[in-house]
C-alpha cells in the first residue's frame, strides 16, 4: 500500500528518465476506458438482476393462490368453504377472492378485452397473504382437501425456484466478467508496458550504467502505466453511468429491463471499477517490468 | 579496489581469453590496449560487473561479482564511473541532466546545484548545459560522459577509448582531466589502441601499460 501511495505521489526525476510514448500511451488510456465502460454496464446488468430477483421472490414468498373448481353449480358453496377454511388458518394475514373483472384482466393478455367471462367456467382464485411467520402450508393442505374438493393450493415454489436459481447465475456471470475485464486489463496494461520497455532498452542500460536500481526503474515505467489505466478507467466509468441513464427508467420490481442502474451501496462501483484498474495496471507493470530488467544487465 | 583473479571469459563456445590476472590498486592509473576484438571491452565489462566471468574470480571493492545481486552491482556502480566510447546519453534529456543522472538516481538530488556548475565549467560545457545530447560535438559528448562518470566521486574511472570520436587536441584535454582525476586519488583504467596518446602521457602520469592480445595479459614494452 505504501509502495502504492509513494506511486501516485511520483517521482518527478524517475519520470523524466524515461521518455514519454505517445501511442502506447493513448492505447493504454483508451482500452482501459472501454474496460471501465463495459465493467459498469455488466455490474449495473447483474446488480439489477439480482435486486428484482430479489424483490420478485420476496413478493411470491409472501403469497399463495388457491383455485377453486370451476363447477357453476358448487361455485358459491365452495368459496364460502374456501375463506371459511383460510380465515381461521393461523399464519394467514390476508384472504381475498378476484372479483370477476381482476380475472378478466387476468385473462385478457391471451384472449383479448371482449371475452365473455361470466358465460365460461374460469375457476374463482383467491388470493392469500402471508404474516410474517408464515402458515404451515401441508395442514393447509390437508384441510383444504378434505372441506374444498377439487381446491388447488398453489404457493408459488415452482416459480420462485427459477427465478433465483436464474438470478444467481446472472450474478455469477456478472462477476464471471467483471473478472474477465480485469485479466483483460492486466493483460493489456503487460503487452503495452513490455512493448514500452523493449522500446527503451537503452534508456534501461543507461540508468543501470550510472547506479539505478531495478526498483527506480521500475517505478518509472509502472507510476506512467498506472495512471493511464486509472485515468482511462474515470472516464470510462463516467461514460458508463451517463449510459445507464438513457436506459428506460421505471419500477424496477416490474421488469428486468427497467431501471437498470445502481441503487444505494451499490454506486461504490463506479468509484471502486478506476481504483481497481489502477491496481491491476500497478501489479501487471510491476511484474512486467522486473521480469524485463532480469533479462538485461 | 578491483581484482581479476584467473578469469576467464567466453561466448558460443569460443574463450576470448582466459586465465586472465589484474589488480587495480587505489590511485593506480592504467591503460588497457590491444587489437580491435582483442577483448579490451568486454575486460572493462567484467571489472564493472556488466559481465559474467565464466571461470575465475572477479573482486570488486572486495565482493566476489559472481555473488552481487542486482542491487548490489547498482551500489558498486555508483562508486565506478564509466566512460564509454559511445557515451550512452538519454536523448530527451538535456547534458546537464544527464551529467546529474548518476545523483538523481541515486536519491542525491539535493547536491547537483553544488556540483553540476562547477563540473560543467571544468569539462568547458557550461554553455551547453540545456543542450540535447544529439546537439553536441563527438569531443563535447566525451566531455559530459566524462562529467557524468565523476559527478558522484566515485572511486574508480573506467573509460573504453574515450578519445575514440575527437581531435588530438581534445584527447589530450580529455586525457588532461583524467591526469587530473588520478591526482585526486582516482584509480583510473583506460582502453584505447591509440600508443601515440599513450607516449604523449608518460610524462604527466606513472600509468602501468597492459597489452591484451591473444587472449593474454602482458604489461606492454617495446612498442611505447
Amino acid at each position: 500500500m505504501r509502495a502504492f501511495l509513494e506511486l501516485i505521489v511520483g517521482d518527478q526525476q524517475a519520470d523524466r528518465a524515461v521518455p514519454p510514448t505517445g501511442m502506447t500511451a493513448r492505447l493504454t488510456v483508451f482500452v482501459a476506458a472501454v474496460m471501465a465502460f463495459l465493467a459498469i454496464i455488466a455490474l449495473a446488468v447483474s446488480l439489477t438482476t439480482t435486486r428484482v430477483a430479489n424483490v420478485w421472490a420476496e413478493e411470491l414468498a409472501q403469497s399463495a393462490t388457491l383455485r377453486l373448481p370451476a363447477d357453476p353449480a358448487t361455485a358459491d358453496a365452495l368459496l364460502l368453504s374456501a375463506l371459511d377454511v383460510l380465515d381461521t388458518t393461523p399464519g394467514i394475514s390476508r384472504v381475498r377472492a378476484l372479483s370477476s373483472d381482476e380475472q378478466k384482466a387476468l385473462l385478457e393478455p391471451w384472449f383479448g378485452p371482449d371475452l365473455p367471462i361470466e358465460s365460461l367456467p374460469v375457476p374463482q382464485l383467491i388470493e392469500i397473504v402471508a404474516d410474517g411467520d408464515g402458515y404451515d402450508i401441508e395442514g393447509l393442505r390437508a384441510r383444504l382437501s378434505a372441506q374444498v374438493p377439487g381446491a388447488i393450493l398453489d404457493d408459488h415454489t415452482a416459480w420462485r425456484a427459477p427465478l433465483v436459481e436464474a438470478a444467481s447465475r446472472v450474478r455469477v456471470i456478472g462477476w464471471f466478467v467483471i473478472l474477465l475485464i480485469g485479466a483483460t486489463v492486466a493483460a493489456m496494461i503487460t503487452l503495452a508496458a513490455q512493448a514500452s520497455l523493449a522500446a527503451n532498452v537503452q534508456v534501461i542500460r543507461v540508468l543501470r550504467l550510472v547506479g539505478a536500481k531495478d526498483v527506480y526503474i521500475a517505478r518509472a515505467f509502472v507510476r506512467r502505466y498506472t495512471l493511464r489505466a486509472g485515468g482511462g478507467a474515470v472516464v470510462g466509468a463516467i461514460l458508463g453511468v451517463l449510459a445507464l441513464q438513457f436506459m428506460p427508467q421505471g419500477d424496477a420490481s416490474g421488469s428486468l429491463l427497467m431501471g437498470v442502474g445502481f441503487e444505494g451501496g451499490d454506486w461504490l462501483w463506479p468509484i471502486l471499477i478506476p481504483l481497481l484498474s489502477a491496481i491491476v495496471a500497478f501489479f501487471a507493470t510491476r511484474a512486467a517490468a522486473f521480469a524485463r530488467l532480469r533479462e538485461q544487465t | 579496489m578491483i581484482e581479476l583473479d584467473k578469469v576467464s571469459y567466453g561466448y558460443g563456445g569460443t574463450a576470448l581469453f582466459s586465465q586472465l590476472s589484474l589488480t587495480l590498486a587505489p590511485g593506480s592509473f592504467h591503460f588497457l590496449t590491444g587489437p580491435s576484438g582483442a577483448g579490451k571491452t568486454t575486460l572493462l565489462r567484467l571489472c564493472y560487473a556488466d559481465l559474467r566471468a565464466t571461470a575465475g574470480k572477479v573482486r570488486i571493492f572486495g565482493q566476489d561479482a559472481a555473488s552481487l545481486d542486482r542491487d548490489a552491482v547498482a551500489m558498486s556502480r555508483r562508486r565506478i564511473g564509466v566512460v564509454h566510447q559511445d557515451c550512452q546519453f538519454l536523448d530527451h534529456l538535456s547534458i546537464a541532466e544527464n551529467i546529474a543522472l548518476p545523483l538523481t538516481v541515486s536519491g542525491r538530488e539535493q547536491e547537483v546545484s553544488g556540483n553540476l556548475q562547477e563540473l560543467l565549467n571544468w569539462v568547458g560545457l557550461g554553455p551547453q548545459a540545456n543542450q540535447l545530447p544529439p546537439q553536441l560535438s563527438g569531443g563535447e559528448r566525451q566531455r559530459a560522459a566524462l562529467a557524468r562518470a565523476v559527478i558522484v566521486s566515485p572511486e574508480i574511472i573506467i573509460a573504453d577509448e574515450p578519445t575514440g570520436n575527437v581531435d588530438w587536441e581534445m584527447s589530450q584535454r580529455l586525457l588532461s582531466l583524467l591526469v587530473e582525476l588520478n591526482k585526486m586519488g582516482k584509480t583510473i583504467l583506460i582502453a584505447t589502441h591509440d600508443l601515440a596518446m599513450i607516449r604523449s602521457m608518460k610524462a604527466d602520469v606513472s600509468a602501468r601499460v597492459l597489452r591484451l592480445k591473444d587472449g593474454q595479459l602482458m604489461q606492454a614494452g617495446s612498442e611505447l
